[in-house]
């Protein structure tokens, strides 16, 4: 009894002393974290990195969704804080400003390549070609009917467009915490809206009224992707907003929706015609280079041609691949400490 | 017994009659609540039954995945790097730590995806495929297996010997036929070509289907989702335990048995008691949040660490282990603390000496409950950053690490819902394998402990 008295005080003697060494002991590993559209490009060449480069630790990459990842990385300069952000919507000034505040001058952004956002239905469902109208009308909250401003009143998809399948309306979109929300709220519902015809009102309750989704049959998800599908699993009417990645991943269960005619391909995005596409980037602390072992050879490795290039290993998981210019210039600005200006 | 002893005849046959009369109903009743409980077990074990069948009907697959097993050749105009630099005379330690580092990249940047390429064409010699295609069908970890046997021998240079590849995530699923094989080819994930190599090579016995022993010696994959594991996790989760397990005891142990035995009942130990048993309540997130604000931000403890996680599931697990070794404490015989007392033994000896170790088997089996309770949370390492994607077995609690749990929700999440969905469940079956285990360590150490006491 005594003997297991004087173990246990000794072993936890020891772990109190392994915690205070913990502290002085550097971090080796970089961490990133953030939007989960960009997670698996981000996990992809981390793995990859840590095989081309043994000597470096395979980083670790988090979730989080985009505002997250850009939150966390303002949290501040030092090691228990994060190294890249990674995010599908651009910086907005009052997130760099909130950086400043908290010591993190050197904020560098690497765009490295682009998403499609597409709409998918089950497999079995009609086929949809929609236009941001068509959209904005199902989801808005309130839409204008003769010159007036009205509660939604539609709910099947044929009595907004004649030419779109007898099917209730029922639309996932993500939540705010996603960067995907944002470019869906500019490419689609404003673009919508514009297209709608809004009666003459105050730029406020303009945005507030292109921009507020109706609560009964649009749900919004501040989960990931697979969240998205199981909503559409349980219902197979619903319409569902998924990175063009994770519908490639599962053809087999999900059918697209074209957008202005034009359907959601690796070429039709590269090429600027499918209109829901946006960068994907993400954020690197400055004051971490150099200190966080291996963190410039990784935005080399990520921005490199056989990972982020055309025909690398990126594109092959469905990113959207830039030119090698493009790419080149992106680590010319980020080795060059180019600020990021919103 | 006779009649006269009874108030009046009438009135006997009336509450007999009562009684008799009622007797139907009051067995009905009876058999009624018999037959409730029965169906609500049933309805129980019903839930249970359906809950495991389904994952080990979806996950059970997935421990046999499509393998390769086919002749590489160390084609020495592909290796680059030459021979493994020899360790000269005179050459310091230094060096030769960087020629080797440096012979090891250049080995690396080698084309192995040719000898990939060739190793797979030699099972199917007249099979006409585009090396696009072809890599398709095998784990893109492929290449980096067959380097890292170069690096263990590279006497292999110049050899021809058999290797065993995994079959790509994809090409699983066609197999497997997880992906419906009529689907037309637009929704097909392979292309064509590559999935008739596939038929004709488990028809020809070049694809196996293996047991899939690397769920259990890797570690999670992203790129080649296919040699994905749970090696990371389970030393995560192992840590914590371990964590747990000298943290957890020994405090909840000493404040039980001081709160029990030697501190004086006032209303500052009820305080206390009142608020251990909060604690036990408190939802696992809220000691999550504690664990990021205190451990992560005030006292700078790394993120992702299974010390941090080990912390925080040592919070919780404390007031199961202090409150049930208090009942045990409880339970124990006032007449073994009297003969102790009365045998001329100081309170601390009763203690310690007679009274303690009654409560063995009680302590045992809290902790083990305690613990499989918290190797199976997942809500609080999700605040504390160990959800991350992390490809490194962690060589001490401070390197960062996921749990079992978490690895099942990150899983769950992948995009390759086709292969995951499978991967998710067999995960499932390991952590639930784990706690029937520790529940039955826990069974035979209490009956035995039990026994010797």
């Amino acid at each position: 009894m005594k003997t297991a008295l004087y173990a246990s005080a000794a072993v936890v003697a020891l772990a109190a002393f392994g915690t205070t060494a913990a502290v002085a002991q550097s971090r080796d590993t970089i961490q990133i974290a953030g939007s989960s559209t960009v997670l698996p490009f981000s996990s992809i060449v981390a793995e990859e990195f840590g095989n081309a480069f043994p000597d470096y630790n395979v980083p670790n990459v988090a979730g989080g969704g985009s505002g997250g990842g850009k939150r966390q990385l303002c949290e501040g300069v030092g090691e228990a804080t994060l190294d890249i952000g990674n995010s599908s919507s651009k910086m907005s000034a009052s997130e760099l400003e909130n950086c400043h505040a908290n010591g993190v001058t050197d904020v560098r952004e690497v765009v490295f390549g682009y998403d499609g956002i597409v709409f998918a239905t089950g497999i079995d469902q009609g086929d949809f070609a929609l236009e941001p109208v068509h959209l904005y009308k199902a989801i808005a909250a309130q839409v204008p009917v003769d010159g007036e401003m009205v509660a939604n009143p539609y709910t099947n998809w044929s009595e907004i467009d004649p030419s779109l399948p007898d099917q209730a309306i029922f639309v996932a979109i993500p939540g705010t915490n996603h960067g995907t929300r944002e470019v869906f709220d500019i490419r689609v519902l404003e673009a919508g809206c514009e297209a709608a015809g809004l009666p003459e009102m105050e730029e406020d309750a303009m945005e507030a009224a292109c921009l507020t989704p109706r609560q009964d049959v649009v749900v919004e998800i501040a989960g990931d992707y697979t969240e998205t599908l199981a909503r559409l699993q349980s219902n197979p009417e619903a319409i569902g907003v998924f990175g063009l990645s994770f519908y490639d991943q599962n053809r087999d269960t999900l059918k697209v929706a074209t957008v202005s005619g034009v359907e959601p391909t690796l070429e039709t995005i590269a090429e600027g015609e499918y209109p829901v596409s946006r960068p994907l980037q993400f954020y690197v602390k400055g004051a971490h280079i150099g200190v966080i072992p291996g963190l410039e050879d990784y935005v080399a490795f990520f921005l490199s041609e056989q990972m982020a290039g055309a025909g690398g290993t990126l594109e092959a998981a469905g990113l959207v691949p830039a030119s090698s210019e493009f790419l080149a210039a992106q680590l010319e600005a980020f080795t060059s400490a180019v600020q990021y200006q919103p | 017994m006779t009649d006269t002893t009874l108030p009046t005849n009438a009135a006997g046959n009336a509450t007999r009659a009562l009684v008799r009369k009622s007797l139907a109903r009051r067995h009905r009743d009876e058999m009624l609540f018999r037959w409730a409980g029965i169906l609500s077990i049933a309805a129980a074990l019903g839930f249970v039954a359906i809950l495991f069948g389904m994952i080990l009907a979806k996950g059970m697959p997935s421990f046999w995945q499509s393998t390769l097993h086919v002749e590489a050749y160390f084609d020495p105009e592909l290796i680059e790097g030459g021979p493994r630099p020899e360790r000269q005379a005179g050459a310091s330690e230094a060096d030769y730590q960087k020629a080797i580092s440096d012979w090891q990249r250049a080995v690396t940047l080698s084309n192995w995806n040719a000898i990939v390429d060739k190793a797979v064409r030699t099972a199917a010699p007249d099979f006409e495929i585009e090396t696009r295609d072809l890599l398709k069908l095998v784990t893109s970890a492929a290449r980096f297996q067959i380097r890292d046997l170069y690096f263990a021998n590279p006497d292999l240079l110049g050899q021809t010997v058999p290797v065993t590849m995994l079959g790509s995530a994809n090409t699983d699923n066609w197999l497997k036929g997880t992906i419906d094989r009529n689907q037309p080819d637009e929704r097909q994930q392979l292309a064509v070509s590559t999935r008739q190599l596939a038929d004709q090579l488990v028809a020809n016995g070049a694809i196996r289907f293996d047991f899939a022993w690397h769920i259990f010696t890797n570690v999670d994959s992203r790129s080649a989702p296919a040699s994905a594991g749970l090696a990371g996790a389970f030393m995560g989760s192992l840590y914590m335990m371990l964590i747990v397990i000298v943290l957890a005891v020994p405090i909840g142990v000493a404040s039980a048995v001081y709160l029990e035995e030697f501190a004086p009942k006032n209303r500052w130990t009820d305080l206390i008691e009142v608020n251990i048993n909060n604690l036990a309540a408190v939802p696992s997130i809220v000691f999550g949040l504690l664990g990021a604000a205190v451990f992560i931000n005030y006292l700078g403890l790394p993120r992702s660490a299974p010390l941090v996680g080990g912390l925080v599931l040592t919070l919780m697990t404390l007031p199961t282990i202090i409150i049930a070794t208090r009942s045990s404490l409880r339970a124990v015989a006032p007449s073994l603390r009297q003969a102790a007392l009365g045998l001329g033994a100081s309170h601390n000896q009763t203690v310690f000496h007679h009274v303690l170790p009654q409560t063995f088997p009680g302590i045992l089996t809290a902790t083990i409950i305690g613990v499989a309770q918290a190797l199976g949370e997942t809500a609080p390492l999700l605040l504390i950053g160990m959800s991350a994607f992390i490809a490194n077995i962690p060589a001490n609690p401070l390197d960062s690490a996921t749990a079992l749990p978490v690895q099942i929700y990150l899983w769950q999440g992948n995009e390759n819902r086709n292969f995951f969905e499978a991967r998710t469940s067999a995960a499932i079956i390991v952590l639930l394998g784990l706690m029937l285990l520790l529940n039955a360590i826990a069974i035979f150490l209490r009956t035995r402990l039990e026994r010797r006491a």
